[in-house]
């Protein structure tokens, strides 16, 4: 019988990638992509507890919808900031946007 | 019966959800990892289905694939001319081993606390017109909220035009 | 009347010449004459006030018993009330009368000596100050205000030598005369402050009622211990060992200065002190003795170090640490009278010997060595008479002024102690000495070559000539007068004349004239033979015992070392600890900087593996635990 367990081990396993390519990858086209994956994984998660929790009310859902709101909006500012940045710099590479740095 | 179909639906959803995220995180070409992420957005839209989301499965498949997914391969495709290959490597200064055992940590601790949790079900079943209720409650209890939603996106659109485009220097 | 007048405003007396210091100081610092017009004519109201209120005295009958004492409160705290005031009995008439006759004779001579000197009108007002001060000082009611007025004193001690501030020497004595009498003032000033601890006044009046019933209550003990400390005050002030040093070196001032400050006036300010203490000091037995032989002690080793001085004003600087010592010498065996007169007598001979040597100096620019002078007779024989007047006066020939007090010293000593009246007779004999040998080299023997002198003009004979006229009679007058009836603690004590102790102290002197007079006057070479003969005595008293050299050499042995110890103690230990923390700070910064990498990644990592952290611990802490398991969901 599948479980609330197995959809947050799911959410767990696919958090955990997704933050492992947020700190692992050069560009910011791949850490965008790992913060997606994140915030997917916290979808589930809401989806789920709703729907094992309070199936009676989609409170759970509702948030979803908002999350990933919020995500398309990220989307659009973080490429854009990309794009930006690899216009100016000529470089995707994160390492290399260090001006800030010490 | 029909808890073995809801079983191997599960199984094959998570396989794919999971499965292609790892590609997403390992593939060293930025569109193959794109086109996995839209392959992940699918089967997170199947398990959607499963928990009853119709309407969010609906949304995730729009929104993500249609729109995030496509607009990061525009996006890779806009930045890169000669080479599609090397372009999503992992950096080599970056402690990779470390971040890999962090996660693979959180994960172990997450299953832990969560195999460890005595859930306690509602025995209530779950709603079946979604999309007549998620309207209902966005448009009373949440509406403030998703006003909120409106502006940032209103603003967040207008930044990525802002961004893109590039003020002139004059 | 105007006795009557003086007796109600003598608070006037020591306000005059601060005025004309005022005066002279903001509007006539570039006008000389009008400067020393107005400060002598305020000397000369001072004195005729002065005057005025000692005729008053003889008139109204105030004796020490009954003072006549006005006074204000000064200052009113809850339990310490301070008065200022006027505290007027023969004591302290007599030193207003000395003093403002000697400093408007010293402010007379100055117009001649001082004549051309670019700080003329800073002459004059510095001299007016210090006139005020010591008037101040003078007629005191109680211990603050004499201390107030003393350190004005002090200060314009301090100003005057220094008066010719572009010379080195003249600063450097300036600073040593400052700090060497700053030890005693600090003595003083304790024991001022035990006093008023201890009895809750500082009154002139008031003390004298308590001190016999502490006494019988507590003993001597802390009170001697009082006493000395304020005795350590006059030994700073009036130069006694081993304070003296500073008091030659203040011949750097110009020598008016010295006849009025270092010789008849400031520096007996310690003399007074003790006198008018004397109710305290002469109920403790100890701190007499002590007074006694610290008196003896100074008058005997300064007048052994003045034989073979050769700065004419050395010589006299000597001699007045020597006589002072003999006042004090007076004190301590008793002898309130002869200490006061003795006062009296050598403010007139000792202002005229410097007045004398003081003419001699203008009259041989650029020459203190008395060596280098000689035959100056016939030049100068107004100076010539007004310095063998002084030298006899000094010496206790009758009938000069020294004789009368000088006798009645040595009768008072004779009278307790036969080895202080030893001391006091070779101090005698050694002071007749130096003074007659002083005397015969300038004054007598061939005239060395190029020299110019010339005669001191009228401004300066007069002074000398009024002087001169108070060391003769200065003594004899008085004597015949009843000064012992007037001034005195307790009842009047009339010391018989003693013709044997008068008789063999004037032919002590009139031997040391004749020694002298063999040694540096007859012309034969003898002066050279016996320094060199004496040798090693030569040297110690030439070189002043090296007392100098020795708190030089405590200076920079103890202070200095003291100060190169706290200073290793800065530079290694504290700023050590200092540079230690700072370093630290330092270094924890240094390693803090490596973790702003700015590695977006570590960030991430730490950010995340932080959070796992207070996952894990929410976990494994046992109440959260039993609410998370207890809770479910």
């Amino acid at each position: 019988m599948i479980g609330l367990a197995h959809f947050l081990a799911v959410a767990a396993i696919v958090f955990a990638l997704g933050l492992y390519g947020v700190l692992t990858k050069r560009t910011i086209v791949g850490m965008l992509m790992g913060i997606e994956l994140m915030l997917n994984a916290v979808n589930l998660n809401l989806v789920a507890f709703s729907r094992f929790i309070t199936p009676e009310i989609l409170t759970g859902q509702v948030f979803a919808i908002f999350t990933i709101t919020v995500a398309a909006a990220e989307v659009a500012v973080g490429l854009a900031l990309f794009f930006r940045v690899y216009r100016d710099r000529n470089t995707v590479h994160v390492a290399r946007l260090n001006t800030m740095r010490w | 019966m029909n808890d073995l179909a809801y079983t191997v639906a599960f199984v094959i959803f998570a396989a794919i959800t999971v499965g292609a995220a790892f590609g997403v995180v390992t593939k060293n070409n930025l569109v193959h990892s794109a086109l996995l992420m839209a392959l992940c957005f699918i089967g997170l839209g199947g398990l959607y289905v499963l928990l009853q989301a119709d309407f969010l499965a609906a949304v995730q498949i729009l929104v993500y694939n249609g729109a995030i997914a496509i607009v990061f391969v525009l996006g890779t495709m806009l930045t890169r001319r000669s080479t599609r290959h090397g372009t999503n490597e992992t950096d080599e200064n970056s402690p990779s081993a470390w971040i890999a055992a962090l996660s693979g940590l959180f994960v172990a601790v997450t299953l832990g606390v969560i195999m460890h949790t005595p859930w306690r079900y509602s025995a209530a079943g779950p709603v079946q017109d979604t999309p007549d209720v998620l309207a209902q409650l966005i448009l009373t209890d949440y509406m403030l909220m998703m006003e909120a939603a409106a502006v940032l996106l209103l603003a967040a659109m207008i930044g990525a035009i802002v961004l893109a485009k590039g003020v002139n220097a004059e | 009347m105007f006795s009557q007048y003086a007796l109600d405003h003598a608070w006037l007396i020591p306000l005059l010449p601060a005025a004309a210091c005022m005066i002279i100081g903001v509007f006539l610092r570039r006008l000389p004459v009008l400067a020393a017009t107005a400060a002598i004519g305020m000397s000369l109201l001072s004195f005729i006030l002065a005057a005025g209120v000692a005729a008053g005295m003889f008139a109204q009958g105030i004796t020490i018993e009954q003072p006549l004492v006005y006074k204000i409160p000064w200052l009113t705290l809850p339990g310490l009330a301070v008065d200022m005031g006027v505290y007027l009995d023969p004591l302290s008439v007599m030193m207003l009368v000395v003093v403002t006759l000697v400093a408007l004779v010293v402010q007379l001579y100055s117009v001649g000596y001082m004549h051309g000197d670019e700080g003329f009108g800073r002459f004059f007002s510095y001299i007016s100050l210090f006139a005020a001060a010591m008037l101040g000082l003078v007629i005191a009611v109680n211990f603050l205000q004499l201390f107030v007025f003393w350190e004005l004193v002090g200060l314009c001690s301090y100003l005057l030598i220094g008066y010719y501030f572009h010379k080195i020497s003249a600063r450097e004595a300036a600073k040593k005369a400052f700090m060497t009498t700053r030890v005693g003032d600090f003595g003083l000033l304790i024991g001022i402050l035990l006093l008023q601890f201890l009895f809750g006044t500082l009154d002139f009046q008031a003390l004298p009622v308590q001190i016999p019933a502490y006494l019988v209550q507590h003993g001597s003990g802390l009170l001697t211990v009082v006493a000395l400390l304020l005795f350590v005050g006059p030994i700073g002030k009036s130069g006694q060992f081993p304070l003296h040093v500073w008091l030659p070196d203040a011949m750097e001032g110009p020598t008016p200065v010295s006849a009025l400050i270092h010789a008849a006036t400031m520096v007996v300010a310690g003399v007074y002190l003790v006198a008018r203490a004397f109710f305290l000091f002469s109920a403790l037995p100890e701190a007499m003795a002590v007074i006694a032989w610290v008196g003896a002690f100074t008058a005997c080793f300064a007048a052994s170090i003045a034989l073979t001085q050769r700065d004419i004003k050395r010589i006299l600087a000597y001699s007045t640490i020597s006589q002072l010592g003999y006042m004090m010498l007076a004190l301590g065996v008793g002898s309130l009278t002869a200490s006061m007169f003795h006062l009296l007598t050598h403010a007139f001979f000792k202002a005229l010997l410097f007045l004398a040597a003081g003419a001699v100096l203008h009259g041989l620019p650029g020459k203190n060595d008395i060596f280098e002078m000689g035959g100056l007779r016939r030049k100068m024989p107004a100076t010539f008479a007004a310095m063998v007047i002084g030298v006899l006066a000094i010496s206790g020939i009758p009938p000069f002024a020294g004789f009368f007090s000088k006798d009645e010293i040595l009768l008072a000593v004779f009278a307790v102690s036969k080895p202080l009246y030893a001391v006091a007779m070779v101090t005698a004999f050694m002071t007749t000495f130096y003074m007659a040998r002083l005397l015969f080299v300038v004054f007598c023997g061939p005239e060395k070559s190029g020299q110019q002198a010339h005669e001191a003009p009228l401004s300066m004979k007069i002074p000398m000539a009024i002087l001169g006229l108070l060391a003769i009679v200065g003594g004899y007058i008085p004597y015949t007068a009843g000064f012992g009836d007037w001034v005195r603690f307790g009842p009047a004590a009339h010391l018989a004349f003693d013709w044997k102790i008068a008789g063999s102290s004037t032919l002590l002197a009139l031997a040391a004239i004749g020694l002298a007079w063999l040694i540096y006057g007859s012309g034969c070479n003898t002066a050279a033979v016996l320094a060199r003969r004496s040798g090693l005595a030569y040297q110690l008293s030439y070189h002043k015992y090296y007392l100098d050299e020795a708190y030089l050499w405590l200076n920079h042995t103890l202070v200095d070392g003291f100060g190169k110890l706290l200073s290793w103690l800065e530079l290694h230990v504290v700023e050590g600890i200092l540079k230690g923390l700072a370093g630290l700070v330092g270094q924890l910064g240094n390693g803090l900087r490596k973790a702003q990498s700015g590695n977006l990644r570590v960030y991430g990592l730490v950010m995340f593996g932080a959070a796992m952290l207070m996952l894990l611990w929410l976990l494994f802490d046992p109440l959260l635990k039993g609410l998370l398991a207890g809770g479910g969901y």
